[in-house]
């Protein structure tokens, strides 16, 4: 996605966290939506929501570093499987499990990420399955630790502020994994737009320019694997708190190909594209995969298809070409 | 000595199959530049079709093989002209993934819609099933017939690449291609021959290699890793890197299972991080500028 341009406008003299706040109403009444509307279904949309930590990850690796990867759930199902360990052994605090899985899923993504951002094309695609495949085999095989092909369940995280439990209507867990989505993306959003951000995203654009302006590749795209490791890590972390259980399908390969799915829906290299993305997939997914798994996926591979050829901004692409044409027509009249 | 010897049969029949399929995608990645993830799924095409050639249409074994080459070479013709010409040479790499991801769930779908979604079998002739006996030793005649297949395609595709007309056009194209387009060589119908070659070698690796890597409904999204890592191993475009490659994960994986059957596989991906750490372009292949 080489001819994919964002334009960056340097924020001028306004209110300050205005842009912040507007964000903050629009999840506080999404959340609303989807708590009021579907009291049943909630324990789908949190599931939903720990997804799209993982995919709002996965763009910040490939959608603004420009790394294809292929093992991503790894450094998701890594922090899970340290969440449930924890929880296993006595944590039960909600807040220090999302700790644990922060952190065990920085440390992953850092560590892979020095490996596999060393490369380019074939190695480094190669290299993420095969870490990917590593950390799922690791998973199957240490049983004392992660249960291997049973997972673990049964996992009772405590009270969140010691009031609210997690109960069977998963009313606590979405909303604690909403807010810290909401959260985690308004952070999320100061990172990408940094200098940091911008450099990554220029070096993903032109590495070779941006080599000639003194930037240095490797340690920027190694920080940003620990940042979208940490990402990982939460949505891991809460996954495993909400449903009580964590699986090898929350390491394996089928899941890492999923979310570049959602990622490429959406749209690649913007965090809203990312949200969009996994939503509407998850959506999908939960009414025709139902009916049958290979119309499911003929109907994934059709729109991957269609995607890359006529619309390889995702469909977030036509949206902010949208909003820029109102926005310059405001500025004309 | 005997357990050593079933190892080594094992791993050669297993490497030879691995080299069957994989060689045409490595031929693929090295004179197209595509990273084609969905090269297992027209391997699995082919033994749909031969399957049901088989089973359903009585014919031999050998014209189930050409039935099976022929057809995943039809069905990849549109997939070729539509979308795989976009992604020859100069797109990066996350379209080529995100387009042959794409393919695979699609024909994953349809060919489990049309074929129904169960494990296929394809019965052998009666030559080919049962022992053989090498006078010291019995091993089963298939895994015999598949390590003379992949000799033969080695041979054969050394000679297409080295002493042939063809070949002479394919490595000017391999090396600089717009130079070789500027010479006279249509090198749209070069990558066209190169890919129907790389499918039918495909499709032909899946047939003869059922017995070994069973087709079932999801073999191409199972095996996707395994030719792309041999391919990764071996070098994109060297026909003996891809040989050596596919003889040493056949060996490295057969080994496994044989003597440390719960960690296989997490030796088989550590073995294939550090080789593709220390030798980023394979053990055999060349750096593409």
């Amino acid at each position: 996605m080489t001819e994919l341009v964002l334009p960056h406008h340097a924020a001028g003299r306004r209110i300050p966290l205005i842009g912040e706040a507007a964000i903050a109403l629009a999840f506080a009444a999404a959340g609303a939506l989807g708590y009021f509307l579907f009291p049943d279904d909630l324990a789908f949309l949190t599931r939903l929501i720990g997804i799209a930590f993982l995919v709002l990850s996965l763009d910040l690796v490939t959608g603004y570093c420009g790394i294809a990867t292929l093992g991503h759930a790894a450094l998701f199902g890594g922090a899970a499987y340290a969440v449930g360990a924890a929880c296993i052994r006595g944590i039960s605090d909600p807040f220090a499990l999302l700790a644990i899985g922060l952190c065990s899923g920085a440390v992953l993504g850092l560590v892979s990420g020095a490996l596999i951002s060393r490369f380019r094309g074939l190695p480094q695609l190669v290299l993420s399955i095969a870490i990917g495949q590593l950390v799922a085999g690791l998973a199957n095989k240490l049983q004392w630790l992660t249960g291997g092909s049973d997972g673990l369940s049964g996992l009772e995280p405590g009270k969140v502020f010691g009031v609210f439990g997690f109960d069977m209507y998963s009313r606590t867990a979405f909303l604690l994994s909403f807010t810290v989505l909401a959260i985690t993306f308004l952070l999320l959003r100061r990172v990408v737009n940094s200098p940091f951000g911008l450099m990554c995203r220029g070096i993903k654009d032109d590495s070779l320019r941006a080599r000639m302006m003194g930037a240095s590749i490797y340690p920027r795209f190694v920080i940003m694997y620990g940042i979208a490791g940490a990402v990982a890590g939460l949505g891991g972390a809460l996954t495993a708190m909400s449903t009580g259980v964590v699986g090898l399908d929350s390491v394996s390969f089928e899941r890492s190909a999923e979310v570049l799915v959602m990622l490429v829906l959406g749209g690649a290299g913007h965090l809203w594209g990312a949200l969009i993305g996994s939503v509407i997939f998850m959506l999908f997914e939960h009414i025709v995969a139902a009916a049958n798994p290979f119309h499911w996926m003929t109907l994934v591979g059709l729109l991957l298809i269609l995607i890359v050829v006529f619309a390889p901004r995702g469909l977030i692409g036509p949206l902010t070409a949208l909003c820029a044409r109102l926005f310059s027509r405001e500025k004309k009249t | 000595m005997g357990l050593v010897l079933s190892i080594l049969t094992d791993a050669l029949a297993y490497g030879m199959v691995l080299f069957i399929i994989s060689i045409g995608l490595s031929i693929m990645m090295g004179l197209m530049r595509v990273v084609n993830l969905a090269h297992g799924a027209f391997a699995m095409i082919g033994g749909y079709l031969a399957s049901y050639a088989m089973r359903n249409l009585g014919v031999d074994y050998g014209v189930a093989i050409l039935i099976a080459v022929l057809g995943a070479i039809a069905a990849s013709v549109p997939f070729e002209l539509l979308l795989y010409r976009r992604i020859y040479r100069n797109a990066d790499p996350l379209i080529q993934v995100l387009m042959t991801i794409g393919i695979t769930f699609f024909i994953i779908g349809i060919v489990n819609f049309v074929f129904g979604p169960t494990v296929k079998s394809i019965p052998l002739p009666a030559a080919l099933n049962g022992p053989a006996d090498l006078g010291f030793r019995m091993i089963p005649t298939h895994r015999l017939f598949v390590i003379a297949c992949g000799v033969v395609t080695a041979l054969g595709l050394w000679w297409l690449v080295e002493k042939t007309e063809f070949g002479i056009r394919l490595r000017a194209a391999v090396d600089n291609s717009g130079m070789a387009d500027a010479l006279g060589i249509r090198t749209e119908i070069v990558y066209g021959a190169t890919f129907a070659l790389a499918i039918g070698l495909g499709a032909f690796g899946g047939v003869v290699g059922a017995e070994i890597l069973p087709i079932e409904p999801f073999y191409a999204l199972r095996y996707m890793v395994t030719f792309l890592v041999v391919v990764s191993v071996g070098g994109a475009g060297s026909i003996l890197g891809a040989l050596s490659a596919s003889m040493l994960l056949g060996l490295a994986d057969t080994t496994g299972k044989y003597l440390a059957p719960e960690f296989g596989e997490f030796f088989f991906y550590l073995a294939v991080i550090v080789t593709v750490v220390l030798f980023p372009h394979g053990l055999l292949g060349k750096a593409h500028a």
